[in-house]
């Protein structure tokens, strides 16, 4: 019983950090048709000034509950400057080619940033867990929970609902919806396509300095997280089905439940069980769970 | 004259729409047959059936008295049954050349893949060489297909069917979207070709021109029936035919 | 004769004479460019086929264990049965994987492969027989009977050995790319229906070429393992095979000898960009294939066919 409990809390957390990583790399997609390697390079930048910035917020002696606010400002700082940056800078060049060129525009990307981070932070680790412990933590039938990962989950509920919100109910979300669906005919249209390729860039890649601007303090913030993050980022959005919001969020439901239940029950099993779940989802709907061919991709 | 093609109850449904309806078509061995119809009609899905790229819901398909029904295009397409496609199907980074090289070296060598592929180009030169100057691509012969006026496409896609050696060709619209001036040109030089190979040909088409100048039969379809079958002149003054197809156009 | 079928040899020919006389780290570089390129030589075959796999260094990965487990297992280390573990390996795994990535395309086709390579490297992480993410060395004590470690050239002939194999697979290759059936691989990328109506099937080619390709990076893999001495499971990571794409992108794949040249421009780069600049060699690599995405779409070798393209292809 316990352990069960334990599964399902383990997996729920887990959930939500995969849903974070993985809503922003969806929505590139859905969007641009670009599966974006280079978000696994966001992620770290985000951790990366998130740990740097709070930490001097913390060293500096201001009240510590501020470093949350902190770290929110880290990711929004890490995806205006470097979505636009991205986008008007390169990607907009390579708009019409290949979806496979893009994903190699997009490791080159990851390449050279990843470099861009060493030569920034170094290679020696950095540590914040002060916001990790701040929040305190509860107990469940004997099992401590710290209370930050109340935060994760609340984050990724509160993205993915306002992801849809915005999607559904504003104007500007179904112009979007109607660029997922054809941007040439969203084009003919007179809608201007690029400058939502330009916000939906900029939101996916806050969205991915957010993922590792909420694990920062969970972890050693070091060189390699992004590549380690990519992939099971790939993993969520490929069996969801790519460019599918709910798709992600029911992906990273099953996933996140999968490997929860192999750490507990075969721990030596831990990561094979999460791209098993991502083999056997693309042999048995190749498109993942929530196909492009249906209506709503998003 | 033996029956090349017979079609038994052929049906087949998308959703509300019968594409095809109870059809039972015979095609005779060096035949030109005329299929008409309005859009809609069922004559591409007729075709898809034929070759394998659409299962018949319910109905039976033979191909010289062997059942083909439900086998794939490739299984079909070997036994002799070629077709040419409404937007042609070539190779478009390939030069007109290449396109029949491939053609060539597929139709030539099935059992013997590991060959060179420059040797069976040799062995098969004249097979090329003909179809080149038949169609008269010879001009052309070092295009790449993407650059090719439509007309030209149509023909290099119709002549990698005829370098197979077909028994059977389907053709689907192989003079829509090519000029009036030249369509007559692009039929003569197809049905000469076709007719020195003694091939039985089903050839969709909207234009009554080149049904009457080169069909001795036709089919109509309407909302996936036969309607009409018969000598294309009796065929073309059906009141039915003339009601429901022809309508203004004529 | 053929003009690329004569280069390979001269070139095989060229590097089993200077390698005795080469540098011990040239030799190292030079042994580590021809398994890459013999891994990109399927990479290139693929991309014929119109599909990239992100997840090749599976079969990289399951080569050098293949060759390295020989000996812990079954108490075996000859060379040459090495050679043969991988390739049996490679073709009982590819040929069984194949049977569902031939249906898949694009962008699906490089996310099972990657899930798949990453199943491998989930799998050999966390297993201790095998060193874990440590992994193991692996020597080849012999070589066609002949003791290696007595030998004083031992190093040497391995080295031969592999410059014999990359020779051969690259030959190989050629030759299939120019009979019917390789030719078919470039239609299958530009048009899959008219193949299939011209009577030839689009899915056994794809496996076909698929195993070929398995079977390729295998035998990289294993020569790599005998060379460098060591395996981790860092070789099915989706890093490793990002690099096999990157080489494939730069090398082009109009040619075979392509990918020998793509290799020896990135482990050329990498070695030397690690040594004077170990934290902007990945910078370096990411810019290199940016440059080549946009002015050489083709790849390094289109410079190349530019130059001699009035001469035979």
């Amino acid at each position: 019983m316990i352990s069960f409990l334990a599964i399902l809390i383990d997996g729920l957390i887990y959930s939500s950090w995969l849903f974070i990583i993985a809503a922003g790399l969806t929505l590139i997609y859905g969007v641009m048709k670009i599966l974006n390697i280079a978000h696994g390079s966001l992620y770290a930048l985000g951790a990366y000034t998130a740990a740097s910035l709070s930490g001097l917020w913390l060293s500096m002696g201001f009240a510590p509950i501020g470093s949350f606010v902190i770290m929110l400002l880290s990711a929004i700082l890490v995806g205006i400057i470097l979505g636009p940056i991205i986008e008007r800078g390169l990607l907009r060049f390579m708009y019409g080619r290949d979806e496979i060129v893009l994903v190699l525009v997009t490791y080159a990307l990851f390449l050279i940033l990843e470099d861009v981070i060493k030569l920034i932070w170094g290679v020696n680790p950095y540590y914040l867990y002060q916001p990790y412990a701040l929040l305190g933590s509860f107990e469940i039938l004997g099992l401590t929970y710290p209370n930050y990962n109340f935060l994760l989950l609340g984050s990724a509920v509160f993205t993915g609902l306002s992801l849809t919100w915005f999607l559904q109910k504003t104007q500007q979300g179904k112009i979007l919806i109607a660029v997922i669906h054809d941007s040439e005919i969203a084009a003919a249209q007179g809608i201007n396509v690029e400058k939502f390729y330009l916000i939906t860039f900029t939101l996916g890649a806050t969205l991915a300095a957010l993922g590792g601007v909420l694990t920062a303090p969970m972890i050693s913030v070091q060189p390699g997280i992004g590549a380690e993050t990519i992939v099971l980022a790939f993993a969520v959005v490929v069996v969801g089905g790519l460019g599918s919001l709910p798709g992600a969020a029911l992906a990273a439901l099953v996933i996140g439940l999968v490997r929860a239940g192999t750490v507990h029950i075969i721990p030596e099993l831990d990561l094979f069980s999460v791209y098993l779940v991502m083999a056997t989802v693309l042999i048995f709907r190749p498109k993942g769970l929530f196909s492009s061919q249906e209506e709503r991709k998003i | 004259m033996t029956a090349v093609l017979r079609t038994k109850n052929l049906l087949k449904n998308f959703g509300a729409v019968k594409a095809a309806d109870n059809l039972n078509i015979t095609l005779e061995s060096d035949t030109t047959v005329g299929l008409i119809g309005s859009n809609g009609a069922g004559k591409t899905t007729f075709l898809n059936m034929v070759t394998g790229y659409l299962t018949p819901d319910h109905g039976t398909i033979y191909f010289e008295n062997e059942n083909i029904t439900g086998k794939s295009p490739r299984d079909i397409t070997r036994r002799g049954v070629y077709r040419s496609f409404q937007i042609p199907q070539v190779f478009n980074t390939m030069t007109v050349k290449e396109n029949l090289e491939i053609s060539v070296s597929i139709g030539m060598n099935q059992p013997n893949y590991t060959k060179h592929i420059d040797e069976t180009v040799n062995n098969e030169s004249s097979i090329i060489k003909n179809s080149l100057q038949k169609f008269k691509l010879e001009e052309y012969q070092e295009k790449v297909a993407s650059q090719l006026p439509e007309g030209t496409r149509k023909l290099l896609d119709i002549s990698m069917a005829l370098v197979m050696k077909p028994k059977l060709l389907l053709l689907d619209e192989p003079t829509s979207g090519v000029s009036a001036e030249e369509k007559f040109n692009i039929m003569d030089m197809v049905m000469n070709a076709v007719r020195s190979e003694k091939i039985a040909v089903l050839f969709v088409e909207h234009d009554m021109e080149i049904i009457k100048r080169y069909t001795d039969r036709t089919l109509a379809f309407f909302n996936g029936r036969v309607i009409a079958d018969g000598l294309t002149n009796e065929v073309l003054n059906q009141e039915n035919v003339i009601e429901n197809i022809l309508g203004s156009s004529i | 004769m053929d003009r690329t079928l004569a280069f390979i040899s001269i070139g095989a020919v060229t590097l089993i004479l200077s390698g005795y006389a080469m540098p011990q780290w040239a030799v190292f570089l030079t042994t580590v460019s021809l398994c890459y390129g013999t891994v990109v030589l399927g990479m290139i075959l693929l991309v014929r086929t119109g599909l990239v796999s992100f997840g090749h260094g599976l079969y990289f990965c399951l080569g050098a264990y293949a060759a390295g487990t020989l000996k812990p297992f079954f108490g075996l280390s000859e060379l040459v049965f090495m050679l043969i573990a991988a390739i049996l390996v490679t073709t009982i795994t590819s040929f069984a994987l194949g049977f569902l990535l031939r249906k898949y395309r694009d962008i699906f086709f490089a996310m099972l492969s990657l899930a798949f390579s990453m199943i491998l490297y989930g799998l050999l992480s966390k297993s201790t027989e095998l060193g874990s993410t440590d992994g193991f060395n692996v020597t080849a004590e012999t070589a066609f009977g002949i003791a290696l470690s007595e030998l004083e050239y031992g190093r040497y002939l391995i080295f031969v050995i592999t410059v014999g194999t990359s020779w051969l697979c690259c030959t190989l290759l050629h030759l299939y790319l120019l009979s019917n059936k390789g030719k078919l691989a470039e239609a299958i990328r530009d048009n899959e229906l008219r193949v299939e109506y011209l009577g030839a099937s689009v899915n056994n080619i794809i496996h076909i070429n698929y195993v070929i390709s398995a079977v390729l990076a295998g035998l990289g893999g294993a020569l790599m393992s005998i060379s460098i001495g060591h395996i981790d499971p860092e070789m099915s990571y989706w890093t490793t095979s990002g690099e096999f794409v990157f080489i494939t992108i730069m090398s082009g794949s109009s040619s075979v000898i392509a990918p020998f040249l793509g290799a020896a421009v990135f482990t050329s780069i990498r070695s030397f960009a690690y040594e004077y600049s170990p934290d902007t060699w990945q910078l370096l690599l990411g810019v290199t294939m940016l440059v080549i995405i946009v002015f050489l779409p083709e790849g390094l070798w289109s410079l190349f066919s530019k130059i001699k393209k009035k001469g035979s292809p």
